[in-house]
């Protein structure tokens, strides 16, 4: 079984994005990079299921700026076996753009799952996985808190408002990894030596002819309203009275 | 203009986040139709009906709908969307499930998680988990937008629009509901929480997390919650986390206890109406977003706070 993988370069979550201050978007000058986290946890999920011989191929697909390389060699590092880089310089393409560029891989690769972060912590869409899954009229399990692999089946648990959903679904499937999914490793040093040898191919859009205009056109992106600092109150009893009195919300 | 919404609603209650995604909905100025979907839905249509200046409200009943299968979603709206301009989905994790399905299918852009409408085609929505927000025009002609609920206030009642039952669409036919395990909690819900007391690693244990957060989480019924480093630690489960990672919450007061306020929790819990920090060191970085920061040891503010509380009449 082959598993398709999906990586993002993004601002560290540990990193508070700043915005420029023309309004016209984030900064990301001289600021660290990372893999989306949620896309690590899906590539944690998808080396365990080679490591328990449930794959046999863990190919790791990212779409970004030639320095998204760095971000697939995190992922070979942890253990998958080649990368794709779709290089697209310039503003991230949006949600659709990506599933269209995505599907298109899919049809060269043949994965029997894709499984992705259930979303990127720059955009915050949330929506790559499922309108992937639209297009390839495939089944989706989103936020995936535990995945169980049978034949040609998927058994997943997902983390629903207020409790825990399980689903079966038939494979092909798209499944997004939500936070409790696993524990993402810390490559080792020979791992991160032996993926300096794996292959990752370099292509375009055209490649895949896909159109990736924007459908939506950013006018400015602002900071939010900033938080005054409060007071500094005395005692346990001065801050109910306070909440209770001034604040107005016991 | 006809603008559609797609109610949130459970066991045959209507959830305010559907008056709340209506009010939103409002701002597109067009006739406004409700879709309540799922299963036994009849009481949850009759309520959605009674919302002000709804045309009417469409009711589509089916097991599928009711284990809320994104196919089933996907399949259903899709067919009813070349009679609407724009499609509204409150950003529940049920709507973020299916709504970006939906768009897809109608090869449209979904705009997500809108915490503003700026006209019928621009809208402001957070990006990095708040710390910035994006104004977005669209130019799609027909758009595929889910709400955050918790910005808009819930449109008000008064109307009698006619309830029209629907054919359900097709099922999921390549995903199966197995079962579902819906926490029975007295508590509130977190991300609907209209209080959340958090804890963080300042507990120093699972035990001390419990004795000290859930007592007063109960007093107040108040949602518990916890950041990213007590949840690292093991003093609090996965799904309490409050953060970039975790989950966004924006209640009427959030009472952080023995956090100190890291950037990706601060992202998750900085659009609370009132802040309240209780920590130790006065240095802390949280007492900078906190309205009213206490600065002390939480073993004994805590319990004078529940004192305090009770005298008060909690």
């Amino acid at each position: 079984m082959k598993v398709l993988v999906t990586v993002k370069r993004v601002i560290d979550s540990n990193v508070k994005a700043r915005v420029k201050p023309d309004q016209t978007g984030v900064d990301l000058a001289n600021v660290k990079m990372s893999m989306n986290p949620f896309d690590e946890i899906a590539v944690e999920e998808a080396v365990r299921m080679k490591e328990k011989g449930a794959a046999t191929e863990v190919v790791v697909v990212s779409i970004g700026p030639a320095q998204a390389q760095e971000t697939i060699r995190t992922a070979l590092a942890m253990g998958a076996d080649r990368g794709v880089l779709i290089q697209v310089d310039g503003e991230a393409p949006e949600p659709l753009a990506v599933a269209k560029l995505l599907k298109a891989v899919v049809a060269e690769e043949n994965p029997n799952l894709v499984l992705m972060g259930k979303q990127a912590i720059d955009g915050d869409n949330n929506a790559t996985g499922q309108m992937l899954a639209a297009l390839l009229e495939w089944p989706q399990a989103t936020f995936a808190s535990k995945v169980e692999l049978s034949g040609s089946k998927a058994t997943v648990t997902r983390e629903v408002d207020g409790g825990l959903q399980t689903l079966e679904v038939d494979l092909p499937a798209v499944i997004t990894a939500d936070l409790r999914l696993n524990e993402p490793r810390y490559a080792s040093l020979p791992n991160i030596m032996k993926a300096k040898k794996k292959e990752i191919a370099v292509k375009t859009a055209a490649d895949y002819g896909v159109d990736i205009a924007p459908r939506l056109k950013v006018l400015k992106v602002s900071e939010p309203a900033k938080r005054q600092a409060g007071i500094k109150v005395e005692t346990a009893a001065d801050l109910v009275m306070k909440l209770k009195n001034e604040a107005g919300v016991l | 203009m006809a603008v559609l919404v797609i109610a949130d609603h459970h066991d045959g209650v209507l959830r305010d986040t559907t008056q709340k995604t209506v009010t939103a909905a409002q701002k597109l100025s067009g006739d406004i139709d409700i879709l309540v979907a799922g299963q036994n839905v009849d009481a949850a249509a009759q309520a959605a009906s009674k919302i002000a200046g709804v045309r009417k409200v469409l009711s589509a009943d089916s097991a599928a709908l009711g284990q809320g299968l994104a196919e089933a979603f996907e399949a259903l709206v899709v067919g009813l969307a070349a009679n609407y301009d724009a499609i509204l989905v409150p950003s529940t994790s049920s709507g973020k499930n299916f709504a970006p399905r939906i768009a897809a299918k109608l090869d449209v852009a979904i705009i997500s998680d809108i915490v503003e409408v700026v006209d019928a085609n621009t809208f402001v929505r957070p990006i990095y988990a708040g710390n910035a927000l994006e104004t977005v025009q669209s130019s799609d002609a027909k758009k595929v937008i889910t709400v955050r609920p918790t910005v808009f206030k819930p449109a008000a009642d008064g109307g009698s629009a006619p309830v029209e039952k629907i054919d359900a669409g097709a099922g999921a036919g390549h995903t199966r509901f197995v079962s579902e395990e819906i926490v029975k909690s007295d508590r509130p819900e977190l991300g609907a929480a209209k209080i959340v007391v958090s804890g963080g690693r300042a507990m120093g244990s699972a035990e001390e997390f419990q004795r000290v957060i859930d007592p007063l989480a109960d007093l107040l019924g108040a949602a518990v919650g916890a950041s990213r480093a007590a949840v690292d630690a093991g003093y609090a489960p996965n799904d309490y986390q409050v953060g970039q990672t975790g989950k966004v919450v924006a209640p009427d007061l959030y009472i952080a206890i023995g956090i100190s306020g890291a950037i990706q929790h601060l992202a998750g819990m900085k659009d609370s109406k009132v802040i309240v920090a209780i920590n130790k060191d006065a240095d802390a970085p949280i007492f900078q977003v906190a309205d009213y920061g206490l600065v002390a040891d939480y073993k004994t503010a805590v319990p004078e706070m529940m004192d305090a509380l009770k005298a008060a009449g909690k």
